[in-house]
């Protein structure tokens, strides 16, 4: 029986809503033991936390890696380099490929290349219809057996009512999560920043902030008929909180999440077009995001994931509106969250409850905490060690992040998958 | 404080002494182009290329009959025509004419921005000739040295700006310019084309053109953007007429010595009444045009000076 034992740790607890220092014991992959104060001896092998950060390893829904179609962007080996890398011990990976992860064929592919070069846990999305194109479902049940944990046609709305209305009844059926991208694509067609001010100033297509509690509140309406399984990808304006806050009081299966890009930068970002701060839904107003943080306080917005969306130079290197969207945020995503723990808005515990604890509850999955019999998916880090994010050093193929020359604060130092190391700072 | 800025990207980056800058060299210039000789070297040697990506007749034109004056070498490009069919990107495109050595890059762009992010990725001073819906700085340049002659100052003016201002890089530049000069701006136009987020730059806004021309010194009119509706904005054309259309009536609640501007082309009997336009007691189209070449003379012949600074 393989044993590591982590002493002198400051356990951050997402489950209790505590920090403490102490001790954790894990056994052939597995928590098995956990204390406070001194811990007791060990034959196993020993690590020393040195009063830093232990905490349940990051699962990160909607994680872009580019194969099949770019692998020049993201392939499964830079991305599992980069997860590790971050302290995400589970990528949550979506379908939105070329092609789109639509057949049990494709998914068994991608799982296949995920296990020959992904250090982390890898757990494939599936789209909802074929070719994310809103017209047919796919075929949920197959894709189910051979692993799909989630059905989601990422950014594209499924426009058409009665395909949906029927994906989710079946969904439903199957005891399948549904993903959605909360939006009216009639107002956000083409838009490239939020109307106000600013896209005024720019000149900037733009979408009301509107527009995503128009989408939500029909999918709100959708799942009061079908009863299924629901997941908002992204919540991202203050006006969409109180329909959210609604369907969860009369007691709808749905959860949201948010990014941690719209958790922590705004429109004014962009400046004078800088296209690695367009994603979508675009960048909010200042308002907005504190809204959101808010509801991720009090657990209104469940879930933070990095949205990793890596795009090439040449796809980024264009006129704005031209430009693609999207971010890498692997890497990134929890020095940035450790901005909301130093401005004194999100303490630790509250972080990891969105990053580990309540997707695993999402996916049905046991790990995401610090219990015993629980899988030893760890990340050690250290929240205070000030750095410039350099992008040409993130292990990404593709470096098109918004934190570029930034000043972070909050370093992993450490990240164990099944308790084994899969990344040791240097 | 003299001129001191690389490229003229856009008004927002210019302050009130930088404006009136240009438009006192800009003076000069006028009486340069009315004598017989209109001749200087002061680009002697250097090379101009406009580089047009959207259609124009009279920028482009306004932008070579400068640079020809002030002695430099220009070059036009088509760029519709060109390369960017063939799949070129904007980058690539700059990169290579970066390598031909010029020294001013004129600029016109569809999308906002585009001109930005040339400037970022060549040496040469570069001069945005409209960038989408984002900013066209020699218009509002021009305009502001039309105003400043016909009413004496800039500064403490009732301007209405009236029409499509949602689409408009002309609204845009003249909103920022006339606030920075602390004139008072009125926006008119229907709420489709003049969004409430407007009267966050300052500027008043009207839905009644009778309402919002009364006692203003300078009425602009805006070309209605046909080519950039993706529909829906207005009803119809005659009915935007009816309702927004600058006619005699409606221009009597104007004060009596107010000017109308129009930065062309003009479609007349859809935002104008063809008549009015050519009223030469009211109408200053025509002096727009000509402060237009003496506008981009002085805007290019500051940047050249600070190129030669430079080298």
């Amino acid at each position: 029986m393989s044993t590591v034992l982590f002493t002198n740790a400051r356990l951050i607890d997402p489950e209790a809503g505590t920090t403490s220092t102490g001790w954790l014991q894990v056994a052939d992959g597995r928590i098995v033991a956990r204390g406070e104060g001194n811990a007791p001896g060990s034959d196993g092998q020993i690590i020393d936390c040195n009063g830093k950060c232990l905490a349940p390893g990051i699962i990160d829904i909607g994680v872009k890696v580019c194969e099949p179609g770019e692998r020049h962007k993201e392939s499964y080996k830079s991305a599992g380099l980069a997860a590790a890398a971050g302290g995400v011990t589970t990528i949550v990976t979506r379908p939105d490929t070329s092609p789109a992860i639509d057949t049990p064929e494709t998914l068994e592919f991608i799982t296949r290349r995920a296990q020959a070069d992904t250090p982390v846990n890898m757990l494939p999305m599936a789209a909802l219809t074929k070719g994310r194109e809103g017209r047919e479902m796919t075929e949920i049940g197959f894709l189910q057996d051979a692993g799909a944990v989630a059905f989601t046609d990422c950014d594209h709305v499924i426009t058409n009512t009665k395909v949906l209305s029927r994906a989710l009844t079946y969904a439903k059926s199957c005891g399948a999560l549904v993903i959605a991208h909360p939006q009216e694509p009639g107002l956000s067609a083409g838009a490239a920043a939020t109307s106000g001010k600013f896209a005024a100033l720019r000149g900037l297509p733009a979408v009301p902030p509107m527009a995503e509690r128009m989408g939500l509140d029909r999918d709100i309406a959708l799942l009061e008929m079908t009863g299924a399984a629901y997941h908002a990808d992204q919540i991202t304006t203050a006006r969409a909180l109180p329909a959210l806050e609604r369907a969860k009081r009369n007691g709808l299966d749905i959860t949201a999440g948010t990014s941690i890009h719209h958790l922590t930068l705004n429109e004014l970002d962009v400046a004078d077009y800088r296209t690695f701060f367009k994603v979508k839904p675009p960048l909010r107003s200042e308002d907005d995001r504190q809204a959101v943080i808010e509801a991720v306080r009090t657990g209104l917005i469940d879930i933070i994931s990095s949205m990793h969306t890596p795009q090439d130079e040449e796809s980024k290197r264009l006129p704005f509106e031209e430009a693609a969207s999207g971010a890498v945020a692997l890497e990134t995503l929890l020095p940035a969250a450790l901005r909301l723990y130093h401005a004194d808005q999100l303490d630790l515990p509250t972080l990891f409850k969105a990053l580990a604890l309540k997707p695993a509850k999402r996916l049905g999955l046991d790990s995401g905490r610090l219990s015993n019999g629980t899988p030893a998916d760890l990340v050690l880090f250290d929240p205070d060690v000030p750095f410039v994010l350099d992008r040409f050093a993130l292990k990404s193929k593709s470096q098109n992040t918004p934190f570029d020359g930034q000043r972070m604060q909050g370093k992993v130092l450490a990240t164990y998958v099944a308790g084994q190391a899969v990344f040791r700072r240097p | 404080m003299r001129f001191a800025h690389r490229h003229l990207l856009g008004i927002e980056h210019l302050s009130q002494s930088d404006i009136t800058e240009i438009l006192d060299l800009a003076e000069t210039y006028v009486d340069m182009n009315r004598q017989s000789t209109k001749h200087s070297d002061v680009l002697s040697g250097l090379t101009q290329i406009n580089m047009f990506f959207e259609n124009s007749t009279r920028t482009q034109a306004s932008f070579e009959l400068a640079g020809k004056r002030l002695g430099a070498d220009v070059m036009n490009m088509a760029m519709q025509a060109s390369s960017i069919k063939k799949g070129e990107t904007l980058i690539d495109t700059a990169m290579t004419l970066n390598a031909m050595h010029p020294d001013l890059l004129v600029v016109r762009h569809p999308h906002s921005g585009a001109v930005d992010l040339l400037a970022q990725k060549v040496n040469c001073a570069v001069l945005n000739a409209g960038d989408g819906k984002h900013e066209h700085p020699t218009q509002a340049l021009l305009d502001a040295l039309t105003i400043r002659r016909a009413k004496g100052r800039l500064h403490r003016l009732n301007i209405a700006i009236c029409g499509d201002v949602a689409h408009s890089r002309v609204a845009r530049s003249n909103l920022i310019l006339l606030g920075k000069m602390e004139n008072r701006i009125r926006l008119i136009g229907p709420p489709t084309l003049v969004p409430n987020q407007f009267a966050e730059f300052g500027a008043e806004i009207y839905g009644d053109m009778n309402e919002g021309l009364k006692d203003v010194d300078v009425v602009m009119m805006l070309r209605l953007q046909k080519e950039r509706m993706d529909g829906g904005f207005i009803p119809s054309e005659r009915e935007y007429y009816h309702r927004y259309g600058l006619d005699a009536a409606k221009l009597a609640q104007a004060k009596p010595d107010a000017i109308v501007m129009h930065p062309g082309p003009m479609n007349r009997g859809v935002e104008i009444d063809g008549t009015l336009a050519d009223d030469i007691n009211r109408s200053v189209i025509q002096e727009q045009v000509e402060m237009g070449v003496a506008v981009r003379m002085a805007a290019m012949d500051l940047l050249a000076r600070n190129l030669r600074e430079a080298a």
